[in-house]
C-alpha cells in the first residue's frame, strides 16, 4: 500500500456500546484514503486516530480466516478482502453482519451459527473406532471422489452467506447455508458413513427444506464455497433417502498396504517410524 | 406430523400435478379462444355459461380431474402458507395450532369440493 | 456464550424483499412467494364459488353474478398472470432443488463461477416461457372476451 493519499474517504459506522447506548446509532469518520486500501485497513485507521474503543473481529487481513464479516454499503462482505475503490462511492457505510445479536459496535454473537454446525454432526462419522484413534493407513479416496466435496470444505465460517440468506431473517431454528453446506460436505466425504445420523436432524425444521434458492448466500460467499449448490444437492440425496432409491454407500476403506514389489538395487531401506 | 423430509417431496409432487391439471383448466377457460379444443366449451361462448359448465359435467373425466387438482392444490397451497408462516418463528404452541387449523381447513374444502364435483357430476347425469 | 443477551439484528421480514442491490434470484424468490399467497387466497374462495354448480342452475347464475364486473375481471386477469408465473417459475424450482441444472461441485478459481450462473440459462429460457404464456392469456382476456 502506498503512503501518498489520493484522497478522502469518509466512513459511516454503526456503532453500539451495550454498556452506555440505548440503540445503534451511525457514527461518521473522514480520514485519508491511500491506494490499495481495504475497508479492514480504514477501520484500523480510524480506531488508531479518531475512535479508539470502535470494536471489530479480523485477525489475518487476508481472506483466510473468516473473522471480518461484515455489511459493508448493503452487502455482506469480508472487511479484509474489499478495496474502498471497488465500492465506487465516496462513503464506505459498514455495519455489522445482520440476523445475528450484536455484542457491540460491529461484532456479531455467532454462537447460534456454530451451534447449529455442530448440531449436524461436521466431522466424519465411521464404526471402526480403533482405526480412527489409531489409524494404520490412510482411507483410500480416489481425486474424483474428492472432487465430489472439495469445494465445500473451502468455508472459513465468515457468516456472510448467514446474512444474506432470506429464510435465515425471520427463522431462527433454519440452520443456515453455512451449516447445511458443511453437513453436505460430509455427507458427499467418501470417508464418512454418518449420513444416517445427520439426517435425523435434516429431515426436520432444522434442515433445507426451507432454502428457497434465492441464491444470495453463493453470491456473497468470499471463497466461491456456493453453498445454495451443496444444499441443492442435499435435497436430493434427502428426497431419495425419503423414497428409499438412494444407493447404499459404504465408508472408504483404508488403503491396502502394497505388497509384493521389490525395491530396486541401490536404494536405501526408510527410517525407522518414530511416530 | 410429517416431518419436513417427507412433506416437501409431496409438496413438489403436488406441483408437478397441479402443473398438468390447472394447465388444463386454465386453457379450457382463459386460452379457450387461442386454443381451440373441440369439445371443452361445446356451447360457445363464455366457458362459464352454464350450458359449456353442464356440458363439461357430463363427462367424467372433468369431475375424476377436479378432485385431483382438488386435493393437490389444497396440500401444495397450504403446506406453502404453512411453511412462510413458521418461517416467521413463532412459538411452539402457536405452530401447533396453525398447523392443525390449517389441516382441518384443507380437509374441509377438500370434502365441499369434492361433494360438489360428485353432485355436480350426478346431476348433469340425471338431467 | 455471551453473559449478557446481545442486541437483536434480525432483518425480519425485509429481509425476505431484499436491499435493491441482491441479484434476480432473489426477486424471482419473493414473487414467487407474493403469486402463492395470491392464488392461495383466491383458490379458496374459487372452491366455495364453484361448488354452487352441484345445486343447479340458479344457484350457479347466482354466484357467478356475485363475481363479475370489471374488478373482478381484473381480479381474474392478475389470478390469470400470478399462475402463469408461479407455475413455470415452479418447474425451475422443481428441476434446480432437485438438484439438477445447478452444476457439479468445482475446485473454486476467482472469478467464482457458481450454481447460479449455471441455472441462469434455465432462468431465461422459463422467464420467456412465461411471457409467452402471459401474452396469449393477454390476449384472450382482453381481446377475444
Amino acid at each position: 500500500m502506498s503512503t501518498k493519499p489520493t484522497g478522502e474517504v469518509s466512513y459511516r459506522i454503526r456503532r453500539f456500546n451495550p454498556e452506555c447506548d440505548a440503540a445503534p446509532h451511525w457514527e461518521s469518520y473522514t480520514i485519508p484514503l491511500l491506494p490499495g486500501m481495504t475497508v479492514l485497513d480504514g477501520l484500523w485507521r480510524i480506531k488508531e486516530t479518531l475512535a479508539p474503543d470502535l470494536s471489530w473481529r479480523s485477525s489475518c487481513r487476508m481472506g483466510v480466516c473468516g473473522s471480518c464479516g461484515m455489511l459493508v454499503n448493503g452487502r455482506p462482505r469480508l472487511a479484509c478482502n474489499t478495496q474502498i475503490t471497488e465500492l465506487q462511492s465516496d462513503t464506505v457505510v459498514v455495519a455489522p453482519l445482520p440476523n445475528f445479536d450484536i455484542v457491540r459496535d460491529l461484532v456479531p454473537d455467532l454462537a447460534p451459527m456454530f451451534a447449529a454446525h455442530q448440531g449436524l454432526l461436521p466431522f466424519l462419522i465411521r464404526d471402526d473406532v480403533a482405526e480412527r484413534e489409531s489409524p494404520t493407513a490412510e482411507f483410500w479416496q480416489s481425486a474424483h471422489e474428492l472432487e465430489q466435496y472439495l469445494q465445500f470444505t473451502y468455508c472459513i465460517k465468515c457468516a456472510c452467506c448467514m446474512a444474506a440468506c432470506p429464510t435465515f431473517a425471520t427463522d431462527a431454528l433454519y440452520s443456515g447455508p453455512m451449516p447445511l453446506a458443511q453437513a453436505h460436505r460430509y455427507n458427499n466425504d467418501t470417508r464418512d458413513g454418518g449420513f444416517a445420523e445427520r439426517t435425523q436432524v435434516l429431515g426436520g425444521e432444522a434442515g433445507p427444506w426451507r432454502c428457497h434458492y434465492a441464491g444470495e448466500c453463493s453470491r456473497v460467499c468470499p471463497k466461491g464455497v456456493d453453498p445454495a449448490k451443496a444444499i441443492q444437492l442435499m435435497k436430493r440425496e434427502l428426497v431419495l433417502d425419503y423414497l428409499h432409491l438412494r444407493r447404499k454407500y459404504r465408508p472408504a476403506l483404508v488403503a491396502p498396504k502394497p505388497t509384493g514389489g521389490k525395491r530396486r538395487e541401490g536404494i536405501a531401506d526408510a527410517p525407522a517410524r518414530t511416530v | 406430523m410429517m416431518r419436513d423430509q417427507k412433506l416437501w417431496t409431496w409438496h413438489i409432487a403436488a406441483g408437478a400435478v397441479i402443473l398438468i391439471f390447472l394447465g388444463m383448466h386454465m386453457t379450457v377457460m382463459h386460452l379457450d379462444g387461442v386454443v381451440r379444443l373441440a369439445g371443452l366449451n361445446p356451447a360457445g361462448g363464455h366457458p362459464v355459461d352454464w350450458a359449456n359448465v353442464a356440458a363439461r359435467a357430463k363427462i367424467a373425466f372433468f369431475p375424476v380431474t377436479y378432485v385431483i387438482l382438488l386435493g393437490a392444490a389444497l396440500f401444495h397451497g397450504l403446506y406453502g402458507l404453512r411453511n412462510i408462516l413458521f418461517e416467521l418463528n413463532p412459538r411452539r404452541v402457536v405452530k401447533t395450532m396453525v398447523s392443525i387449523v390449517l389441516m382441518v381447513l384443507g380437509i374441509g374444502l377438500f370434502a365441499y369440493g369434492a361433494w360438489a364435483a360428485v353432485a355436480s357430476f350426478t346431476l348433469a347425469r340425471a338431467a | 456464550m455471551l453473559e449478557t443477551k446481545g442486541r437483536s439484528n434480525r432483518l425480519g421480514i425485509w429481509g425476505w424483499l431484499g436491499g435493491g442491490r441482491w441479484g434476480a434470484e432473489r426477486y424471482l424468490y419473493t414473487l414467487h412467494r407474493l403469486t402463492g399467497l395470491g392464488l392461495l387466497a383466491y383458490f379458496l374462495m374459487h372452491i366455495i364459488v364453484t361448488s354452487s354448480r352441484a345445486l343447479g342452475q340458479a344457484s350457479w347464475a347466482r354466484a357467478i353474478g356475485i363475481v363479475t364486473g370489471p374488478l373482478f375481471k381484473i381480479g381474474e386477469y392478475l389470478v390469470f398472470m400470478a399462475f402463469a408465473f408461479h407455475a413455470i417459475n415452479g418447474v425451475r424450482l422443481a428441476i434446480i432443488e432437485l438438484g439438477f441444472g445447478v452444476g457439479r461441485p468445482i475446485e473454486p478459481v476467482y472469478p467464482y463461477r457458481t450454481s447460479l450462473d449455471v441455472q441462469r440459462p434455465l432462468a431465461i429460457s422459463i422467464l420467456l416461457l412465461a411471457a409467452i404464456l402471459i401474452a396469449a392469456g393477454t390476449y384472450n382476456f382482453w381481446l377475444l372476451h
